[in-house]
């Protein structure tokens, strides 16, 4: 197991947000956690990142205790995340200060090329578009190259089409890199679209309800059956009925 | 162009009101611009401006250089920060100009004491300008920041700085503008050269109304000219982010 999440409670004050949380994630898997909002999905991933101390149980990864956070596991914000002072090649090169001057040039042009910001080197973050941003933060943490990536609801601020593209986007790269990726949604589709496997947590304090495997290989049609009735099932495990 | 004809007019309306005032020392607009000629023949105009200058830097750089350091642990220390926080509170609302008598005390009538004076003036701005800037600073930078294996300095120097610097250069703009104000009182008791000794010592000495108002001129004219070098900073590519609209 790359990431083992064992029996993690968390409490704030008097508010009990995630209990007894059990998972494992082997190496190169992408995995959805998914729970309505305010079920503490959000709140597990920066456990995992190492930016917050669960109350009860511990993480591992390949075996060792996190303590905190740790450049080979890089969390992705939503596009907030990039630093606004620097331009996209400051940006994507930001990780690499231990790097040769010539090594982190090699980096950033691959990586820059890589989310399809060529042309944008000299631009700073005001000057992109929401996607763009996002597409700068995934580089910049590509950058490093981290065996695990955690994704916190990443496209949850973009228009639906820009959203759409950014997950083909971030299977490519997946698929090109191989990452363990951990990603946090509160959007089903998004799951059944992206993941290995997807977490269903329940509403406050998060538990694991139900682990969904999504066995179907990518590029995933979204009108095949076998994907309607993953994503249906989930609808139904929520609680949702499938109507408007 | 439309502030240009105001101001013209406001000129205009002066030149108009001096023959038709009480008051005979005042001086025609006309009659000041010979003012400053005359300074400028003496010499004393390039003396003076330099003599004022030189003091408001000195000040302003040391309340800077002082100032950064202690608002950014201040700011990211915040029970460092609360303990201090009355002494602040309680100091800011003391004009600068009250501490003139104890300026005197400490380092006697000459340059040291009008710096020391702009520096007091200085030095509270820009520390609270600094700590406000690092207390406003987003969470995630700085948790992406941790994330890349920073350590603490690292953290500061490529991280909180660069965060907070939109927000130091406005906060530097205006503590100038006050550096300049504080200067010219400081000179009329501390010192005995500077626009603000111009002012007052060609009152006292011969009732020269011409040279107060050329003086008054000049600090007006170079005050635009410190705001108008400061606002350049705000150009700045680094820091245009931290300010809304463009």
């Amino acid at each position: 197991m790359k990431v083992r999440i064992a029996r993690v409670s968390m409490r704030f004050a008097n508010m009990h947000v995630l209990e007894d949380i059990e998972l494992g994630v082997p190496a190169g898997e992408f995995v959805c956690i998914l729970g309505p909002s305010g079920c503490g999905k959000s709140t597990l991933l920066n456990i995992v990142a190492g930016f917050l101390k669960p109350s009860e149980g511990e993480v591992t990864i390949d075996g060792e205790a996190v303590a905190g956070p740790d450049p080979r596991r890089i969390f992705v914000f939503q596009e907030r995340g990039v630093f606004p002072w620097l331009t996209v090649e400051g940006n994507i090169g930001f990780g690499l200060f231990r790097q040769s001057e010539s090594e982190k040039r090699e980096r950033i042009k691959h990586y820059v090329q890589l989310v399809g910001l060529t042309g944008f080197e000299k631009a700073y973050p005001r000057e992109l578009s929401g996607g763009m941003k996002q597409r700068l933060e995934v580089a910049r943490a590509l950058a490093v190259n981290p065996d695990v990536l955690y994704l916190d609801e990443p496209f949850g601020a973009l228009d639906s089409i820009t959203r759409l593209q950014m997950r083909r986007e971030l299977l490519r790269i997946w698929q090109a890199e191989r990452k363990t990726i951990l990603f946090v949604t509160h959007d089903i589709e998004e799951s059944v679209q992206l993941a290995d496997r997807v977490v269903v947590l329940s509403a406050r304090p998060g538990r694991v309800r139900r682990i969904v495997n999504v066995d179907i290989p990518h590029p995933r049609d979204l009108s095949d059956p076998r994907y309607i009735a993953l994503r249906d099932q989930i609808f139904a495990e929520i609680g949702l009925a499938h109507q408007i | 162009m439309g502030s240009l004809s105001i101001a013209g007019l406001a000129v205009a309306l002066w030149q108009w009101s001096v023959p038709r005032s009480p008051h005979t020392l005042v001086p025609s607009p006309w009659q000041s611009l010979l003012a400053i000629l005359e300074l400028a023949q003496k010499g004393l105009l390039t003396k003076y401006v330099i003599a004022s200058l030189f003091r408001v830097t000195w000040g302003y750089v040391a309340a800077l250089l002082l100032a950064v350091p202690v608002g950014t642990t201040l700011g990211l220390w915040r029970r460092g920060e609360a303990a201090i926080n009355p002494v602040f509170q309680i100091l800011r609302p003391i004009s600068p100009l009250a501490w003139i008598p104890i300026a005197i005390l400490w380092f006697g009538v000459g340059d040291s004491s009008a710096i020391f004076l702009i520096f007091l003036a200085s030095f509270l701005p820009l520390t609270l300008t600094t700590v406000n800037a690092v207390h406003n600073i987003e969470e995630v930078h700085v948790r992406a920041g941790e994330n890349f294996g920073l350590t603490k300095n690292e953290l500061v120097k490529s991280v909180i700085l660069p965060a907070i610097l939109p927000q130091l250069i406005v906060g530097m703009r205006i503590t100038l503008g006050i550096a300049w104000l504080v200067v010219v009182a400081a000179e009329m008791i501390a010192v005995n050269s500077g626009l603000g000794f111009l002012i007052i010592d060609a009152r006292n000495a011969g009732n020269r109304y011409d040279l107060v108002v050329a003086g008054m001129i000049l600090i007006g004219v170079i005050g635009v000219i410190l705001d108008l070098l400061m606002r350049q900073l705000e150009k700045l590519p680094g820091v245009r982010w931290g300010y809304a609209s463009e």
